[in-house]
């Protein structure tokens, strides 16, 4: 008759010298269902783990259960040997009778002992109940979705493509390229953005590997790792683009030119309706703005650019389109905005031009920006005979954004560089700061070089920023000279906070992942998991995951896509076995076991209104089971009867 | 029975991640602790139900832990946040029972406190011995006034 075996270890003198280990193994071999025990002085070893494999076969076993260390130590090492004997490693419990018996109670054996029969009786209990358990299995989808194209998603994609991995990469903007394509030079080497970044775009249009899906958004997000199936929208451009080749006629001739505002140049600058948001823009095509073509959008009368197209690229009657991509594995990097200073009504933005934003002021440097690099006042032209960066604009800022920039500091240092290339050496340069942050490599070289270039450091915030006739004055308290200054400027610089990108809320709550309480998308560990998500299969790189620099954006960027080939690479994945199974004989389809799960594994099947598991989403932690009023969810391996057999094993009174 | 020689018995639910790992390094370090308690792994201190307790208490248990990670340190993300509603219920349904909501008890011990885990032990075994044992012979209510 096949039953329990128990084993056991004596751990040298670890056990034994604290637990009668043959008294034990007497109450054990009396317990109920089981039909052998023994006892050996270590059980881990070969010939420990050969008495177990022999037994199982020779004693007829269908369980076992071994006394030992803790299973954190050895429950791997004894379920291996539990199934090459033959037996579902889920038919192995243990008892921990080392570190929480003999170790923590060595001064008195007797009770030591009785707390040891305990133990046993408890996992012999569970194993009474216990069942043969599989894992369920997957297959994986090799492809990859990449969603935002600045430099972490490029990154991302260009790694899982070089990897033979097909990645789709959406973008909402006509080109990819994101923020970084609109800085002059980037610190703290000051090599020019567009020059390592144009590179990496091209690489991305030229890979055969890369399926670039831009002016296109992610509409609905289904099924979970291995198989997600995801609906991309892809917006109209009216223009063909396997025709388009960026000659620029159209836009030329567009009648609206110059007369839209120019989102890349931040406003500086104007476009018309037919566009292409830079010149090295990839894909190097132009896109129609049908907001504000006379045609699409008014009368349908203009023909400008149609007429100049010889390769009759213009298409008006184009559509968006929905495409349906299956993938494996998803990775965010939808980065950042500024927040708009005009937030903060005493800085003034708004009510005067020489009141800019740091990213305006990158364009304006930039030689191909909207003043051919020439920096003179906005409002009137003049020279600019002081400069006054204003950093923490919103940032550590209770009432605005907590958190830092981690980009502000390092980027008003660098353009203090860039001014001082540009400007007459007399130029006064003002930079109010709370502090100064340099905390990555070569930062702290790259601020000591830039204290040298006659700057002024200003600690401390302005209370106001206001518009004289022709110059913007400011009043800021100096905590280090305990003075308040008045500073009179040409321009004035305000570093605003780094914000989610607009959207992101909605595309966490399509993709099903958590946002932190500073609404970036959410790691599963801030520390040890910075990559990962609380959804199986989908990875977060670059500013989405919170503000940071170029560096730390591709570095995420190369982990996430790392991360997502462990999974891609794989032709099946397998789910933990010791998860929650509903019956939905059972299930009164009350949606509790919904609201309580941690990764959104379980889903209201509104036909047959019941709830329903996705195996391989659940992680096991059980709380939809402790939960669920009909009793309807089971934790497999950790099922109700089993804790109740155990609680009732450990409460029995000895006899004798 | 005298207080003198009542010996609780407590049943402690641990969480795999944290609390169960915290037991393991207070026996690594062979921190001392009495013999009353019966350790019982679930994979998260949310997994533990009012059922389980009250069957513990009905089954001879003098005194209920619940221990899981530390606010915020759950391995399934906000587990242990749904054990201390749960915990608050559970002690509400035990009043229900006559039982005094002081046996049970919910601490967060993490897998570096092999020492917490210990003085927890300690403490709440001083902590059952002087209420009592717990008769539930359907007779007498707990009085949970303290005086
Ligand atoms: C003024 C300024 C100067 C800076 N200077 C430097 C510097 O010198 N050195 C340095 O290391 N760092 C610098 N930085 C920081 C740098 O800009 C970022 O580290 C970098 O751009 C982050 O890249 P990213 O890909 O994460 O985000 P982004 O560059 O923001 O790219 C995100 C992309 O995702 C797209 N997107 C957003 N939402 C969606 C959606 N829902 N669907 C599809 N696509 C979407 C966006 O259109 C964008 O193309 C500076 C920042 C600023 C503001
Ligand atoms: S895993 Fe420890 S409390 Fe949830």
């Amino acid at each position: 008759m096949s039953g329990i075996g128990v084993f056991i270890c004596h751990c040298g003198s670890n056990i034994a010298g604290t637990v009668d280990v043959d008294e034990l193994t007497e109450y054990a071999s009396d317990l109920n269902g089981v039909t052998f025990a023994t006892n050996y002085k270590y059980m881990c070893s070969d010939p420990g783990q050969e008495l177990i494999k022999d037994s199982v076969e020779e004693q007829d076993l269908d369980s076992v259960v071994v006394a030992a260390c803790s299973p954190r130590m050895h429950e791997e090492t004894f379920q291996a040997v539990v199934e090459d004997a033959g037996l579902n490693p889920y038919r192995f419990q243990m008892a921990n009778i080392r570190e929480q018996c003999s170790w923590v109670h060595s001064d008195d054996m007797e009770k030591a002992t009785e707390k040891a029969k305990h133990l046993v009786e408890m996992s012999v209990e569970k194993s009474r109940l216990s069942e043969d358990l599989e894992k369920t299995e997957v297959d994986v989808n090799s492809d990859a979705l990449v969603i935002g194209g600045g430099i972490a998603g490029i990154q991302s994609a260009l790694d899982l493509a070089d990897q033979g991995k097909k990645v789709y990469l959406v973008e909402r903007e006509p080109s990819i390229g994101g923020k970084m394509a609109q800085l002059d030079k980037t610190f703290p080497t000051l090599d020019c953005s567009s020059c390592i970044l144009t590179p990496k775009m091209t690489d991305v249009a030229r890979n055969p590997n890369i399926e670039l899906l831009t002016y296109s958004e992610v509409e609905e997000v289904d099924g979970s790792v291995g198989d997600f199936e995801v609906k991309v929208k892809k917006k109209a451009t009216y223009v063909d683009w396997d025709k388009c080749t960026a000659c620029g006629d159209c836009a030329e001739a567009c009648r609206r030119s110059g007369n839209v505002e120019d989102e890349f140049n931040e406003g500086l600058d104007n476009r018309g309706a037919i566009y292409t948001p830079f010149p090295q823009a990839v894909p190097a095509a132009y896109t129609i703005d049908s907001e504000v073509c006379i045609s699409l959008e008014y009368d349908g009368t203009c023909t400008s650019c149609r007429e100049v197209c010889e390769l009759d690229a213009i298409d008006l009657d184009d559509e968006d389109e929905i495409v349906e991509l299956n993938v494996g594995s998803i990775i965010v990097a939808t980065g950042y905005d500024l927040m708009d200073p005009e937030k903060i009504y005493e800085y003034g933005y708004g009510k005067s031009k020489d009141i800019i934003t740091n990213l305006e002021l990158e364009r304006i440097i930039d030689a191909s920006g909207p003043t051919d690099g020439e920096i003179h006042r906005l409002s009137d032209g003049e020279d600019v005979e002081s400069v006054t960066f204003i950093l923490c604009v919103g940032s550590r800022d209770e009432e605005l954004q907590s958190y830092c920039c981690r980009i502000g500091c390092m980027g008003a240092l660098k353009h203090v560089h860039l001014l001082r290339d540009h400007l007459d050496e007399d130029v006064d340069i003002n930079i109010c700061y709370t502090d100064i942050r340099s905390f990555g490599k070569g930062y702290e070289e790259f601020y000591r070089r830039t204290r040298d270039l006659d700057v002024n450091f200003v600690r401390g915030r302005p209370s106001e920023v206001n518009v004289q006739e022709e110059k913007v004055e400011l009043n800021v308290f100096d905590t280090t000279m305990d003075k308040l200054l008045q500073v009179e400027s040409d321009l004035v610089v305000l570093v605003p906070a780094l914000l989610p990108s607009e959207g992101t809320e909605e595309l966490s709550r399509q993709l099903r992942i958590t946002r932190s309480s500073d609404g970036f998308l959410q790691e599963a560990h801030p520390k040890l998991r910075p990559m990962d998500t609380f959804t199986n299969g989908i990875f977060i790189a670059g500013c989405c995951q919170g503000p940071k620099d170029i560096p730390d954006s591709v570095s995420q960027a190369s982990g996430a896509a790392a991360k997502a080939s462990t999974i891609l690479s794989k032709d099946k994945l397998q789910s933990e076995a010791t998860i929650a199974s509903i019956d939905d004989d059972i299930c009164s389809g009350c949606k509790m076991c919904i609201s309580v799960c941690p990764y959104d594994a379980i889903e209201y099947n509104e036909e047959d209104e019941v709830a329903e598991i996705t195996d391989v989403l659940c992680m096991g932690c059980g709380s939809c089971a402790s939960l669920c009023p009909t009793g309807a969810i089971e934790h497999k391996g950790f099922k109700d009867e089993m804790l109740e057999a155990m609680i009732d094993a450990g409460l029995t009174e000895e006899e004798g | 029975m005298s207080d003198e020689d009542f010996e609780p018995k407590i049943i402690a639910f641990l969480c795999n991640w944290c609390s169960y790992a915290g037991a393991d390094l207070a026996g690594v370090s062979r921190e001392q602790y009495p013999a009353n308690i019966l350790n019982i792994k679930v994979m998260c201190s949310s997994r533990v139900s009012p059922e389980h307790v009250l069957r513990s208490f009905k089954k001879g248990a003098d005194g209920v832990l619940i221990a899981g990670c530390h606010p915020g340190d759950c391995h399934y993300i906000n587990g242990n946040y749904k054990t201390i509603r749960k915990a608050d219920l559970m002690k509400k349904i035990m009043e229900d029972f006559g039982i005094k909501p002081t046996r049970l008890r919910l601490e967060w011990i993490s897998s570096a406190e092999g020492g917490k885990f210990a003085r927890v032990m300690e403490e709440m075994t001083e902590e059952v011995k002087e209420i009592g044992p717990l008769n539930l012979d359907g007779t007498s209510l707990e009085d949970d006034t303290d005086e």
